[in-house]
């Protein structure tokens, strides 16, 4: 096969990925519709194993059942297909890779992808792990649908192969570093978010007031000192790695430049996007910080890691620039 | 059900049992009458937890003009630009230090304000945990009921063999037995690495410094065939750090072979090579060469390939025909495709001076106007177009000029200015018998060395701050703890009591938790308490 035709047969699976990947989040979306149903079964079936004693015959409840049923293949259906799109997007980057006789990560569009896949790893690894609800899938699903469909049409470029300065050994380490800490980073600005519209949810249900949308999706969440974990401990995951990455760049920018680190534009921004994560770190310790104010710190902390990214590639000049 | 005595012991060690942090605790209130109080309060504030995350907010919040600004020490001409096009705002941001933000006097209070406090909150700290690695974990909490998690239970198993088997299951732990209880801890290589992170921290920022004091980079453009020598004098450009010191420039030179650049169909740079021969002073000479990220160092002095350009080389013959100048003349590229501009001044003529502007196309091509383009950087049709000037040259004045700029002020355009297109080999032939031969085309690179005596430093920092958080982040430090109650009468059964606390990641430890009681807890004894294990949700700080 020509390289053109294996970089065309990437770019087709990317698109197939992002395909899979909405069907799971309707998937996810379709077990939380049938959740309500599940939770008044679960309620009834509790009493009932009470009136009954436990070990007892549970009773049977026919209707109800199959509500359960449905949401529950539903969702093993969501988490199956995400694993689908997961294979499938390793493959369009493999493909991607072979096409540009490179690591699949040179310009803007493979990155955005790298960084999705990073993402979606890490949930899956979560779920597997029984660390969250497989039912938060429709809400990190959207997000990953949204960044890949604008990745691969607003960043698209054709692989190629690289300028001489990021054709060294330290890229690959400092870029791979890079898209392990964003991908997870990225997550754990989604679950912050999600911790945060949990709260307001939790906060209106204490003051008597009935939550409307979007609050209203609250109900649908884990509970927030569950989200609030999970985001700490995959931002506790990727800070050693962030910090990693930023050193790797240092020692290729000695390299390439003759200077580990010089205010360009780019590595600005990563010294700003970390600085904010050291800060959230901090702020979980500090008293009168954890919690919300926290998450709004991570959230901060993945719009600088967003400027760093997109806005700088695109607006600002610097000696990074990509594509 | 046995009725629960409370077991003596005081509210203070109870704190201490469940301080898993040696960070500074939140700032009280002053003693009355105490002199040095409101000194040791503004200290105490200031290396608190809650300064350390303002001014870590300030830090970055101060770094953002940074990130969108044109910044002087990268891009001059750009601040220049922004100044011209911005004349109501910019000579104010300037005079803010906005385009010199780490420079500012603003940007270094911050940072230095933060390592001020990093130095205070790191001593008290190390003190602390140096006491807590020697000593034994801290005493039973009178109500473990109250822990995170905990659990409690009835044995027919005597007091010492409950405590024997707990002291088994806990061999990995620290343990200490106090008559009836068990204090167990683990994982004091958080605290160890999170101190490691931030001593670190402090030994960049001395690196940093001492290659900002002590450094130096000198850039210096080299044709084909010659060379420089690692000396002040040889450098176009020579940025020194404050203290730097010409005696520590390493002594060596390097003379440029040849220089190859290699292009893509669409004219993307593939790779760049300079060969190279560099001698140590006094010393026998290598060949080597240098690529982009291939520097050659030579004793910490690091030479970098930086830039590349055409160098016409051109013959100039006076009216009798003698040669007065035969030389390579670097042109400075004006876009990607290597357009280039050029200035040839003959100043060593008798008589009139001459004086030539010139541009350099590698792969030319001519638009319907007459105007010479190139579309290609690699060199697949080169022409050197020239027009040329008589007069004055005013290099004689004594003010300095530039070698690529040439002022016609004092000059007459020869041909009325048109400009002659020349291809290797083609003469140029001037009024008054005079000529300029382009010969052919060779190349330039500019080169820029480096010394920065603090770089090694600060890479032992870089490595110190991932392994310190990497220890800091991943590894969880516990507490867990044993009480053992022999029963009220001879043949009533043992009460044990158990219950733990971690530092993070709750979920984990009350898993560990739970497979620790299960190890110690008989299998056939039917639990009394009514709640099983329970889990607190609750975060500990
Ligand atoms: C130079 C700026 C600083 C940076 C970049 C920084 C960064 C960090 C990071 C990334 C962590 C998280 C690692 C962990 O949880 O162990 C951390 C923790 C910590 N830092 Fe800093 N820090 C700075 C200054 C300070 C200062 C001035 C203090 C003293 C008030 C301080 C006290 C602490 C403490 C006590 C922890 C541990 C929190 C905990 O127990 O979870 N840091 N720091």
């Amino acid at each position: 096969m020509t390289d053109q035709s294996l970089g065309q047969l990437g770019d087709g699976l990317l698109l197939a990925t992002v395909v899979v990947y909405a069907l799971a989040m309707l998937g996810y979306a379709g077990e939380q519709a049938s959740r309500k149903a599940r939770r008044a079964v679960t309620s009834v079936r509790a009493s009932s194993q009470v009136l009954v004693g436990a070990g007892g015959p549970s009773v049977s409840l026919p209707a109800e059942t199959v509500t359960v049923e449905r949401a529950s293949r539903s969702g093993r259906f969501a988490i199956a297909l995400t694993a689908c799109g997961w294979a499938v997007h390793v493959l369009s980057l493999v493909f991607r890779g072979f096409a540009a006789h490179r690591v699949p990560w040179g310009n803007m569009y493979e990155f955005s992808s790298a960084v999705a896949l990073v993402a979606v790893s890490f949930f899956l690894v979560l779920v597997a792990r029984g660390r969250v609800e497989r039912a938060l899938g429709a809400f990190v699903m959207l997000p990953v649908v949204l960044y890949l469909g604008l990745a691969s049409s607003v960043l698209y470029t054709a692989a190629g192969p690289l300028v001489p300065a990021l054709n060294s050994y330290w890229i690959k380490i400092h870029v791979a570093a890079a898209i392990m800490a964003s991908g997870s980073f990225l997550l754990s600005g989604v679950v912050a978010l999600l911790y945060l519209l949990r709260s307001r949810y939790d906060a209106q249900l204490t003051a008597r007031r009935t939550p409307h949308f979007p609050v209203s999706l609250g109900a649908q969440l884990p509970t927030a000192p569950v989200l609030d974990r999970v985001s700490y401990s995959v931002i506790a995951f990727a800070f050693p790695v962030w910090t990693f990455a930023i050193i790797a760049g240092g020692i290729w920018a000695e390299s390439a430049w003759g200077r580990y680190w010089g205010w360009d534009p780019k590595e600005t921004w990563s010294f700003i996007t970390w600085v904010l994560y050291a800060g959230y770190l901090h702020a979980r310790a500090t008293a009168g910080w954890k919690g919300k104010k926290a998450a709004w710190v991570a959230v901060a902390a993945a719009g600088a890691l967003i400027v760093d990214y997109y806005v700088v590639n695109i607006f600002v000049v610097g000696l990074h620039s990509y594509a | 059900m046995t009725v629960r005595s409370d077991v003596p012991g005081d509210v203070n060690a109870d704190e201490e049992a469940v301080r898993l942090t040696t960070q500074p605790k939140p700032v009280g209130l002053a003693r009355k009458g105490d002199l040095l109080g409101p000194l040791r309060r503004g200290w105490r504030q200031l290396t608190s937890m809650r300064t350390a995350l303002l001014l870590l907010f300030l830090l970055a919040l101060a770094s953002v003009p940074g990130g969108f600004l044109p910044q002087r020490r990268l891009n001059p001409l750009r601040v220049n630009q922004y100044i011209a096009q911005h004349p109501g705002t910019g000579p104010l941001m300037d005079r803010l230090r906005l385009f010199d933000v780490f420079s500012s006097p603003w940007f270094s209070a911050i940072y230095l304000l933060l390592f001020v406090s990093l130095v205070g909150c790191l001593i008290p700290r190390t003190r602390l945990h140096l006491k807590a690695l020697t000593s034994k974990p801290p005493k039973v909490p009178r109500s473990l009921a109250k822990l995170p998690v905990n659990d409690r239970w009835e044995t027919v198993n005597g007091v010492d063999q409950v405590l024997d088997q707990a002291g088994a299951a806990l061999r990995s732990w620290r343990v200490v037995r106090r008559e009836h209880e068990i204090s167990a801890e683990k994982g004091y290589l958080r605290e160890t690495g999170n101190l490691i992170f931030h001593l670190s921290l402090i030994l960049l920022l001395v690196g940093i410094a001492l290659g900002a004091f002590g450094g130096f980079k000198g850039t210096v453009l080299v044709v084909e065939g010659k060379g420089f020598a690692n000396t002040v004098a040889s450098f176009d450009d020579l940025q020194p750090g404050r203290r730097f010191s010409p005696s520590s420039l390493v002594p060596f030179s390097v003379r440029l072979d040849a220089f190859r650049a290699t292009y893509g169909p669409d004219g993307k740079a593939l790779t760049f090579d300079a060969d190279v021969r560099w001698a140590p002073l006094g010393g026998a000479e290598k060949r080597d060469d240098i690529r982009v990220n291939h520097p050659l160092d030579v004793g910490g002095a690091k030479t970098y390939l930086i830039g590349h350009g055409y160098a016409p080389h051109i013959i100039v013959k006076d009216s009798t025909g003698a040669v007065i100048d035969d030389r390579l003349v670097p042109c400075l590229p004006q876009n990607p495709q290597f357009l280039s501009t050029c200035v040839i001044k003959e100043a060593n003529t008798t008589g009139t001076q001459f004086g030539f502007r010139g541009v350099f196309t590698p792969t030319t091509v001519t638009d319907s106007t007459g105007h010479v383009g190139s579309s290609y950087p690699g060199l697949r049709n080169p022409v050197l177009t020239v027009a040329a000037f008589s007069g004055d040259l005013g290099v004689d004045a004594g003010t300095p000029q530039s070698v690529y700029s040439l002022d016609t002020t004092a000059m007459t355009p020869v041909d009325g200015g048109q400009a002659h297109a020349l291809l290797p080999g083609q003469v140029f032939h001037l009024p008054g018998g005079a000529s300029l031969t382009y010969a052919d085309t060779q190349e330039w690179a500019t080169f820029q060395v480096t010394q920065d005596p603090g770089k090694g430093l600060a890479l032992v920092a870089a490595i110190g701050m991932v392994g310190g958080l990497m220890l800091s982040l991943f590894i969880r430090r516990r507490r867990l703890w044993v009480r053992v109650r022999a029963g009220a009468i001879d043949g009533a059964p043992t009460t044990v009591e158990a219950g733990g606390l971690a530092r993070t990641d709750p979920d984990r430890y009350a898993d560990e938790f739970a497979a620790l009681v299960r190890l110690l807890r008989p299998v056939a004894t039917p639990t009394t308490s009514s709640t099983p294990t329970s889990t607190n949700q609750e975060e500990r700080p």
